[in-house]
């Protein structure tokens, strides 16, 4: 078993799991799948070895914001799947589209192929968290602070949007 | 200050003071509004009498060039000789004066500043006409004046009672200007396909010292349209009716452009290319012939007119005839020494019945004024000494000036003299009756307009007082040598102008002064008694409107000049563009308009369908995009 | 520390783009069928993701690893678009009953 076959397996759970998301029809089901999805991009994470930013997906991602979405969607109690059907049309411009678009990106790329040879070999060590960590706090210091105030605006955001109205109570 | 410094002052004080008062004037309090007006008009005279003095040799005063091409160069520029200088001078000082005036004729007038500009901006165009140095300037100030004559004739059109007719009358004024402005744009067009230039001293100099060939026709042609253009703004035959319809203005505009200073833009343009019009003797005939006819026409009509203020347009147009017949025959230091008394004497008539009329509380008609002397005694004075200076009164200015032409004109042709000189009889006929129908006898006004006559204030009176002075010692300026003077003023213009020094110069022996003088003199006299006679001692009164029989009958309706301009000329036009209007307006021009907004309109309904709102149909768009931007790039490396 | 072998040693960088754009383009056309807000966000997230994989593809490639910080900071964004979507989503509902997003044409032209 070498690293191609486990790339392939893992490449076409990844592409079967992220098409059972947008064509499943109940919400419940497609987010599932999705969080499926992440795990699956995370073993690629490892594959590649970068360990720190695979966690950091698992419970980013799959953790927290799938189950915000789940919070969601229980939420507001849709999870009996009454959405309508797209038109026809719609679902054909968007094939056409889509399809479109992954042929010109291939074609794009056709041309980019870059040789390995000149690669250093200390890639094994860089995923590593020690690694990561000094370059974060060194170089790119000031867009981690700004960051934090991004947080902050979302959650100031979020909290102000979904206030629930007072009810007047006469 | 140098003269090359002081020109360009002079033509901006009035400009800077025209722009302060229509920017500021609305709300400055009604004082300083005339004060700024009337003392930029001043100093811009001061300026001018000094530079006067200080002149010797003609100046050029270069400002920047306009049209620099292979063939025609057109420049800012200004020439200072002896008469324009001179026409300058007359321009402000009198022009000043009617401000002042104007400071108490229009101090009712809501429109207070609208009037103090406009009248500053004639005056900055009149300048730039009488002072440019070539044709092209001359013409810009010519169309400035026009614009100016127009807004300030029509300056009431909001008037409930006579502000449509104000407003005709303005219509009419310009349409006749533009008919002469065509003549005198195709005048000016030839002047630079035959000669490549049309600055004043560069066309003498080819003219008179080069020798440059030319034409015999073309010269014809192009003196003939420059005559047509000042007809225009002159007011001759056929194109003086806008003249007495002028007089719908207010006061102080007809003394100021349509006595003193815009209708002598005609006759500075026919001084100024005197050199043309000396090779052009065909032309001269012309507007002799045609002076000629005016002037006796328009006299015949003042007989029996009953405003005013028409009588005394009436006489404008028959002293510009007078000129007119001067400028035929060459005299064209004589046409300007009239023009000159001509603007001192004019004005004061015209102030004088701007007091008169201030004093009816708006009445023009003179049917019921009568013995006004007695309420108003310094305009009663004043519009005496304007009467006998116009009349040609011995020894006042009027007098000498006539003379000059008369006696060029015996000198050309004894017929011609016979008949000026009885225009000058007409004249001094319908004046006195003038004078006489207003300020003696009994009042015959209404009760309630008698008991408001009053003496206009000092701002009104002062310029009637210097203007009557100046009527009377005006003649001094060009004393011949019968009395003892040296014919002053000719020999001023003839130093420095160019083209002037060459006009055969009139040899007249000083007997044959004496006898014109003593001729005229006797037929003035004869004038104010026959008048004296008639209105004063038999009583007559001018009759009511439908009592009107015979010749008088022709004089009261103007000959009809009017009506038959009207079936001749207005009303085909009218109907051409009545039936032009409802074909092509109507069904082309619309049509095309409106098919072609139904176009735009079906287009852009087509496109609104884009923006559906929906955010699937956005990103679908967006995706082809990219695709669409991918695939440029794609092909293109 | 056991040092994993570089993936890059068999296969070529081209299998991970196309692996990246396949899952991209999944997510196109999720958010171009798709109706219900919820599933539209999630599908928006894909897209992400599938960026976020390349990224990482080409930081181990050419041994930079300033292209996983980007991912990192990626998912930030991610985190705070998620959360002010879905609550923006949630005020959609109250106001209309319902999250079909074919009803929110107001934008209309």
């Amino acid at each position: 078993m070498n690293i191609e076959t486990v790339f392939w397996i893992l490449g076409a759970l990844t592409i079967g799991s992220a098409l059972m998301v947008i064509l499943s029809t109940h919400p419940v089901r497609s987010i599932l799948y999705l969080i499926l999805t992440f795990f699956m991009i995370s073993a690629n994470y490892i594959l590649m070895n970068a360990q720190f930013i695979a966690i950091v997906n698992i419970i980013v991602y799959a953790g927290a914001i799938m189950v915000l979405f789940l919070f969601v969607l229980m939420m507001l109690n849709l999870s009996q799947s009454n959405e309508p059907k797209s038109p026809i049309k719609m679902i054909a411009a968007a094939v056409i589209a889509g399809g479109s678009l992954l042929v010109v990106l291939v074609a794009a790329m056709r041309d980019s192929f870059v040789s390995a040879s000149n690669i250093v070999s200390t890639t094994n060590q860089q995923g590593l968290v020690e690694n990561l960590g000094k370059e974060l706090f060194t170089t790119y210091v000031l867009p981690f602070e700004i960051s934090s105030v991004l947080f902050i605006s979302a959650i100031v955001g979020a909290v102000v949007l979904a206030k629930r109205e007072k009810q007047i109570i006469d | 200050m140098s003269i090359e410094q002081l020109i360009p002052l002079i033509i901006a004080i009035p400009l800077i003071g025209g722009f302060i008062n229509g920017v500021f004037g609305k709300k400055l309090p009604k004082v300083i509004v005339g004060s700024i007006a009337t003392f930029a008009v001043f100093t811009s005279f001061f300026l001018a009498l000094s530079v006067f003095f200080k002149l010797e040799e003609s100046v050029t005063v270069d400002l920047f060039t306009i049209l620099n091409l292979e063939n025609i160069q057109l420049n800012a520029r200004f020439l200072v000789d002896n008469l324009s200088i001179w026409m300058t001078m007359i321009i402000t000082g009198v022009g000043a004066l009617i401000h002042l005036f104007s400071m108490g004729y229009m101090s009712h007038d809501k429109g207070y500043y609208k009037f103090f500009t406009y009248l500053n901006l004639f005056i900055f165009a009149m300048l730039i006409l009488v002072l440019g140095s070539n044709y092209f300037m001359l013409f810009f100030g010519w169309e400035g004046v026009g614009i100016c004559s127009y807004l300030l004739i029509g300056f009431h059109y909001s008037d409930v009672e006579k502000g449509l007719l104000n407003g005709l009358a303005a219509r009419k004024a310009f349409i006749m200007n533009r008919i002469g402005d065509l003549g005198l744009l195709i005048g000016l067009f030839m002047l630079l396909a035959n000669f490549g230039t049309l600055e004043y001293t560069e066309l003498a100099d080819k003219i008179l010292t080069q020798g440059i060939s030319y034409s015999e026709g073309a010269l014809f042609i192009i003196t003939l349209c420059l005559f047509i253009g000042a007809t225009g703004k002159s007011a001759q035959i056929p194109l003086f009716t806008w003249l007495p319809d002028a007089m719908a203005g207010p006061t102080p505009v007809s003394a100021l452009i349509h006595a003193a200073t815009m209708v002598t833009a005609g006759i500075f343009l026919v001084v100024r290319s005197n050199f043309l019009f000396e090779l052009a003797p065909s032309t001269q005939d012309i507007m002799l012939y045609v002076g000629l006819l005016t002037s006796l026409v328009t006299a015949f009509i003042a007989m029996r007119q009953n405003d005013i203020k028409k009588v005394l347009a009436y006489s404008t147009v028959s002293q510009l005839g007078f000129i007119f017949v001067a400028l035929g025959m060459g005299a064209y230091t004589a046409a300007i020494f009239h023009v000159t008394t001509h603007a001192f004497f004019k004005a004061l008539l015209f102030l004088g019945s701007g007091s008169v009329i201030h004093a009816m509380s708006d009445e023009q008609d003179i049917r019921k004024m009568g013995g006004l002397k007695k309420y108003i005694p310094i305009t009663n004075i004043t519009f005496l000494i304007g009467t006998l200076a116009i009349s040609g009164f011995p020894l006042l200015s009027g007098f000498f000036s006539k003379d000059e032409i008369l006696a060029h004109a015996m000198h050309h042709n004894t017929i011609i003299y016979i008949l000026l000189a009885f225009s000058a009889l007409l004249t001094a006929i319908y004046m006195f009756r003038l004078y006489f129908v207003v300020f003696h006898g009994s009042f015959r006004g209404s009760d309630e307009a008698k008991s408001h006559l009053h003496e206009s204030p000092l701002n009104m009176t002062l310029p009637l007082i210097v203007l009557a002075v100046l009527s009377v010692i005006g003649g001094l300026l060009n004393i011949p040598s019968l009395l003892g003077g040296h014919h002053w003023f000719t020999h001023l213009l003839n130093e420095n102008v160019a083209g002037l020094s060459r006009v055969a110069e009139l040899h007249i022996t000083d007997g044959e002064t004496l006898m014109l003088m003593i001729s005229a003199s006797v037929l003035t006299l004869i004038a104010l008694f026959f008048s004296y006679n008639v209105y004063v001692k038999k009583n007559n009164v001018p009759v009511n409107d439908h009592e009107i029989k015979g010749w008088t009958k022709l004089s009261a309706n103007k000959l009809y000049f009017d009506e038959v301009y009207n079936s001749l000329f207005v009303k085909p036009i009218e109907w051409k563009s009545t039936k032009l209007y409802s074909f092509v307006e109507v069904f082309i021009l619309n049509g095309i308009i409106s098919s072609l907004t139904k176009l735009l309109s079906g287009l852009s309904e087509l496109v609104k369908k884009w923006q559906s709102g929906k955010t699937d149909s956005y990103i679908l768009w967006m995706v082809f995009g990219i695709v669409g931007l991918v695939i440029y790039y794609l092909v293109k490396i | 520390m056991m040092v994993l072998a570089s993936v890059f040693d068999t296969i070529s960088i081209q299998h991970y783009l196309v692996l990246s754009t396949i899952l991209f383009v999944i997510g196109v056309f999720g958010v171009l069928t798709r109706k219900n807000a919820i599933i539209l966000l999630m599908c928006i997230e894909l897209m992400l993701s599938s960026v976020n994989l390349l990224l990482v593809a080409f930081s181990t490639y050419f041994g930079d690893v300033s292209g996983q910080l980007f991912v990192f900071f990626i998912m930030v964004v991610a985190a705070a678009e998620a959360t002010v979507g879905l609550s923006i989503l949630v005020l959609l509902y109250r106001n209309t009953r319902s999250v079909d997003v074919g009803l929110f044409n107001k934008l209309k032209g």
